[in-house]
Order: structure tokens, then C-alpha cells, then sequence
């Protein structure tokens, strides 16, 4: 059995708006092993959001422990959360998150501008090569109002790959494209999954996207209320053989 | 974090909005230009004047007559007669830090040649008034002092009067022109020295000997003037004291009050007019660093806006890794990047608007090392201090907040 990347003890969370205390996570357990591709699902409200804040070391829990990779980060300050997120972490996000007016390979080499150990040279040697895993190679030079959205995403998948993270934080990665384009970004994370090991977390509140991952966690309330293994686990590829024709093809 | 990146990170920023990092710069250029300009166009001004009033000499000591007394009625400084050949002679003997000394006379009317005729200034003085006016014989010779003792109808005569009694072409020396009505030869001719910082003819001038000019022309025993030369110009100071001192003893004087002469120097002179132009220069200068003000308030408020426009960029920066001083330096940068190159677009259009001035007005304009660093630190400087709210405001962000910004 391959190592935890990701060990959440007894993680709790609250909020405090005003007087009430809005209680978002209320003791949660999860154990995310190297290369599994876990889904995190739940209705607006179940703390999944929160719970990836906290994954994604964006935010502190209130009480509980978080070990990403062996780290305890709950005694981590800022700067170390950074510099945590900067190492090990990539973030895939609904909205793509690109810098506008500023070409694909440049978006892609971001991350490595806030690592001073990586020099220009290499930076650009492996956005190349994150482009070239995500299928955009030769589109690396266009601005993001010049590509797709689906080819917008990609883009953004390649920059959470370009710091080689031992997890990629996906938050409602296809929310914001057709279902075509939705399979064909599925397609591209379960490749990375399987042909490159890659962990991912997948927050998302379709079931048929959650069927493409290999474990899905479902949270209510703040709470894990079910965690099930993808037992007949589709294949992104094959769903986009299924699907009829989309506009882009024609 | 490495500077070199965060540079490029700012510089990249930069350029995505090639347009209104130019808008935000403007306030900069204009403010950095008006202050060179302004500054060239002051001290062009100062030099010119202290230019003027060295080629009269900056090392000029001047007596002049002072009101005096007579039984009880002031009389006024002009009609005063109290300025003698005595003290001349006295200051020969008595200032260590005078070098030259010369009666001045002065006697007003027309110089005749042939048909044509000036009018001018007859100056009576001894030999070493050329050398303390800062005057040159271009040709001929000065009068001898046996000229002086025997009233020789002889003088040194300028340009101007020149030009206007002879012909075209005549040499003037060994010439008889007739100066209210009595023959004078000319001996020498002075070299030309245009118009001074007063807008009076310098070259409209005839020089002779003071007995004559006392004697022949005016028929007085008086002098107008007491022309000497300090040592130096750091010493007029002393020259001016022991002047004073000479002339009190001359004239039996005792209280600085009865003073019945005047000690005047150029380089007092030189003081009062460049402390006029310093001040329109501060006055100018002040106003152009108000300019440099609201353009260093123009940077801040499109930082600032910039700030809450970029707020899911910041997100994202620290979201894949940005630490709060990243963004701190990266807005800095920004907006130090933005009035730096404002500022060095400034000194160019300073510099061009100086020559322009120079060129078309006909003003003197001086560009000063000092004015142009003084420039660009000012602005660098605006640059941090107005760039560093808004930076601190993107640091301090929130990257959950920051990221889920609409």
C-alpha cells in the first residue's frame, strides 16, 4: 500500500461571523493514499470547501491535525503555508485563475517565479514540458483570451503540474464547461492519474464527473458522511466516444 | 525570494497594461520636466547674472557719496561733495587688501566729429580704472601720469560713441573729437563689453584723465566716486571694513550714522540680484514639486485600484506559492518601476523643454547635475512612499478572500 499523502485527524473548523459561531467542519477523518483520485463531493454548505481550504493550506484548522506528506502544517505560519503550497501543492480552479494578456507558457512558469531555486533556464524547460503534458505545446505562446476554455484549463492544469506537487487541488475543475469539454479535462486528469501517478483531490458536485474518479468522499453538515471505492470506475475516454458530436467538431 | 524574479514578475505586470502604466507615469513625467526645466531656466538666469556682474568685476569695491550735514539740513546723497582726492590717496596708503585704486568724475554731453555728434559720459579716472572696471584696451594705449598731472587733453573712447561719430572704416586713434566744445585726442580704444545685466551700454563711454575732466569740464575740486579692486573677491569683506575705517579717519567721523559715503561691492550687488532669482526660482521650483506631488497621488490611487482589480491575481499568486512579501515587493516594484521611468522620461522631457526655452525665448538655461538627481530621488522616492500603501494592502490579503473575489 503505497503512503499517505494527505492525513486529517479529527479536523474541526469554525467560523465566526459576528456572534454565532458557524461550526463548517465537525471532526473529519480522511486518508488520501499516493496516486488515488479522490472525489470530494457534497451540496453547497457540507464543508467541502472549506475542508479543501484547509488541504490546500490555504487556512488553519481550528483544532485536529492535517499532515500533508509527513508535514504537520497546523503549526505552520503563513509564510511557511506559502512556501508549503509553492513545493507540494497544485491548484486547479473553476475559473481557471490566469493572469490575462500574459502568454500560456508564462501562466505555466508562474509557480517557479516564487521558487529561487529554479533559474530562468529550467523554469522555461518545465512549463515547456507541462504544456506538452497537457496536450497545448503549440499554443503555448497564445493569451488566454486567444484559447478555449477547455484549452484555458488545460493551460491551468499545467501550471498546478509545474512544481512537480505531490497532490493537485482540483476545485470544480469542469464547472465551468460543457460536458464534452468536461470529459475531455476528466480524460486528461485520469491520464495523469494513471500514466504519471499523479494524486488528485477532486471537489465536485456531479456524480457522473465523481464516477470518473477511483474514491469518493461525501461530506453533509461538516461531516464524512459516506466514502465509498468507484467500483464500476469509467473512463473519461470512452464517455467522450459515447457522447454525440460537440459544436467544436463540426 | 529573488529580486531578479520579482522584478520580472513587476516588469510583467507592467506590461500587460502598456497603456495605463503610461497614464500613471504622466503625472511623474510632467511633474520630474516642470522641476528640470523650471531649476535650468533659474539657474540659467542666476548665472547670467552673476556672469554680468563678474565681467564687471567681482573684486569691485565702490565709495560713493553719502548725505551729509549742513548746519542742521540733510542734503541729499547726489549733490554731495564730500569725496576728495585725500582719500584716495589715504586708501593708497592705508587698505592692505586694496589693490587698485581710482577717482572716479563724471561729466555728461555730446561728442562731436565732423558732422556727427553722441551723447556720452566723459569718465575722468587714473590709469588703473580700466584694469578695476574690467575693461581692455583693443587698441592704442591708456593715459600716462604725467597726462594726469598736466591735464592732457587726451582720452580712451568705447565702441559706441565709436560707431556713432565716425565714419566707417576711420581708425579713431589719433583722432580730435570735440567734447563740449574742448578738443580731446584719442589715445586708446576700449574693447567691446555689450550691454550689462541693466540693460545700460557699456561701450558708450569715454575715459580721461580726472584732472582733466575736474578741471576742463566741470571745474570742481570733488570726486563722484572711489573705484578700488580687493585682493580678491573672498576678501571684500575686509576690503569693505578697512575702507570704511579709512574714510571715517579721513573724514573725522564717529558714529556710523554720520557716515557721509557710501562703501559699496559688486559681489553685495551680485547677492541682492541672484537672491531675487533664487527666490523665483524657489517660488517656480515649489510649484513644480507640487506637480511631482500629485503625480506621485496619481500612482498611489491607480496602485490602489490596481490592487482591488487584481484581487484573484494576488489570490492566485499566493495560492501557488506567494509569500505577503512577494506581493508587498511585486506592488512596490510596480509602482517604484512606474515613477522611476517616469522620472527618467522627465529629466528627457526636461531637458528638451530647457533647450527649447533656450532656443526659441532666448533664455539662458543651465541643467545642474543636482537639479536632475534631485529630481530622480524625489521621484523614486514618491514612488515607494505612495506605492507602499497599496502594497501593503495587497500583502495583507486574505488569499481564500482574495481568490474567491468577484
Amino acid at each position: 500500500m503505497n503512503h499517505a499523502i494527505i492525513e486529517v485527524i479529527n479536523l474541526k473548523k469554525d467560523f465566526f461571523v459576528g456572534d454565532v459561531t458557524v461550526r463548517a467542519l465537525k471532526g473529519i477523518n480522511i486518508q488520501i493514499r499516493e496516486g488515488e483520485f479522490v472525489a470530494i463531493m457534497g451540496a453547497s454548505g457540507s464543508g467541502k470547501s472549506t475542508m479543501l481550504n484547509i488541504l490546500g493550506c490555504l487556512d488553519k484548522p481550528s483544532s485536529g491535525e492535517y499532515k500533508l506528506d509527513g508535514i504537520s502544517v497546523s503549526e505552520l505560519n503563513r509564510n511557511e503555508l506559502a512556501e508549503l503550497r509553492n513545493k507540494k501543492l497544485g491548484f486547479v480552479f473553476q475559473s481557471y485563475n490566469l493572469l490575462s494578456r500574459t502568454s500560456a507558457l508564462e501562466n505555466v512558469e508562474l509557480p517557479l517565479f516564487y521558487n529561487s531555486k529554479v533559474k530562468a533556464r529550467e523554469r522555461k524547460e518545465r512549463a515547456i514540458a507541462a504544456l506538452e503534458s497537457v496536450g497545448l505545446a503549440d499554443r503555448m505562446h497564445h493569451m488566454p483570451n486567444q484559447l478555449s476554455g477547455g484549452q484555458q484549463q488545460r493551460v491551468a492544469i499545467a501550471r498546478s503540474l509545474v512544481n512537480d506537487p505531490v497532490v493537485i487541488l482540483a476545485d470544480e475543475a469542469t464547472g465551468n464547461l460543457d460536458s464534452r469539454t468536461s470529459y475531455e479535462i476528466m480524460e486528461l486528469f485520469q491520464r495523469l492519474n494513471t500514466d504519471k501517478g499523479k494524486t488528485i483531490v477532486f471537489v465536485t458536485h456531479e456524480p457522473d464527473i465523481a464516477r470518473l474518479t477511483s474514491r469518493n468522499i461525501i461530506f453533509r453538515d461538516g461531516l464524512v458522511v459516506k466514502e465509498q471505492m468507484v467500483e464500476d470506475r469509467l473512463s473519461a475516454a470512452d464517455m467522450l466516444k459515447s457522447l454525440p458530436l460537440g459544436d467544436h467538431e463540426i | 525570494m529573488n529580486y531578479s524574479n520579482l522584478l520580472k514578475i513587476a516588469k510583467n505586470a507592467l506590461m500587460r497594461n502598456k497603456f495605463r502604466a503610461f497614464l500613471t507615469m504622466l503625472g511623474i513625467i510632467i511633474g520630474v520636466a516642470s522641476v528640470i526645466a523650471t531649476l535650468a531656466i533659474g539657474q540659467g538666469s542666476k548665472k547670467s547674472i552673476q556672469d554680468q556682474m563678474s565681467s564687471m568685476g567681482s573684486n569691485l569695491v565702490f565709495i560713493m557719496p553719502g548725505s551729509q550735514q549742513r548746519g542742521g539740513v540733510m542734503m541729499g546723497n547726489s549733490g554731495s561733495q564730500t569725496l576728495k582726492l585725500e582719500d584716495v590717496t589715504a586708501i593708497q596708503q592705508q587698505c592692505p587688501d586694496i589693490t587698485a585704486v581710482s577717482p572716479e568724475v563724471r561729466s555728461n554731453g555730446q561728442a562731436v566729429f565732423g558732422n556727427q555728434n553722441w551723447p556720452t559720459t566723459m569718465f575722468g579716472a587714473n590709469a588703473l580704472y580700466i584694469g578695476i572696471k574690467k575693461l581692455e584696451i583693443e587698441s592704442g594705449r591708456i593715459f600716462t601720469d604725467k597726462e594726469i598731472t598736466s591735464l592732457a587733453k587726451v582720452c580712451v573712447i568705447g565702441k559706441t560713441v565709436i560707431t556713432n561719430i565716425f565714419p566707417k572704416g576711420t581708425d579713431p586713434i589719433g583722432q580730435t573729437i570735440r567734447f563740449k566744445n574742448i578738443p580731446m585726442t584719442i589715445i586708446g580704444v576700449l574693447s567691446e563689453k555689450g550691454d550689462n545685466s541693466f540693460g545700460q551700454d557699456q561701450d558708450d563711454i569715454m575715459i580721461a584723465p580726472y584732472t582733466t575732466v575736474q578741471r576742463r569740464f566741470l571745474a570742481i575740486d570733488y570726486i563722484t566716486g572711489i573705484f578700488t579692486s580687493a585682493i580678491s573677491e573672498d576678501r571684500t569683506t575686509e576690503a569693505i571694513d578697512e575702507l570704511t575705517t579709512t574714510m571715517r579717519k579721513q573724514h573725522k567721523i564717529n558714529k556710523p550714522t554720520d557716515d557721509d559715503f557710501r562703501v559699496m561691492s559688486q559681489s553685495e550687488l551680485v547677492k541682492t540680484f541672484t537672491s531675487i532669482s533664487d527666490i523665483l526660482t524657489m517660488l517656480l521650483g515649489a510649484i513644480s514639486v507640487i506637480s511631482l506631488l500629485v503625480g506621485g497621488i496619481g500612482i498611489m490611487n491607480i496602485m490602489y485600484v490596481s490592487v482591488t482589480e487584481r484581487t484573484r491575481e494576488i489570490g492566485l499568486r499566493m495560492s501557488i506559492g506567494g509569500k505577503g512579501q512577494d506581493i508587498l515587493m511585486q506592488f512596490l516594484i510596480e509602482s517604484t518601476m512606474l515613477s522611476v521611468s517616469g522620472g527618467v522620461f522627465g529629466i528627457m522631457l526636461g531637458y528638451l523643454i530647457s533647450a527649447m526655452v533656450g532656443s526659441l525665448m532666448g533664455w539662458p538655461v543651465v541643467i545642474t547635475t543636482q537639479s536632475v538627481v534631485l529630481a530622480f530621488l524625489v521621484c523614486s522616492a514618491i514612488g515607494i512612499f505612495f506605492g507602499w500603501y497599496p502594497a501593503k494592502k495587497a500583502a495583507s490579503l486574505n488569499p481564500i478572500d482574495a481568490l474567491r473575489y468577484e
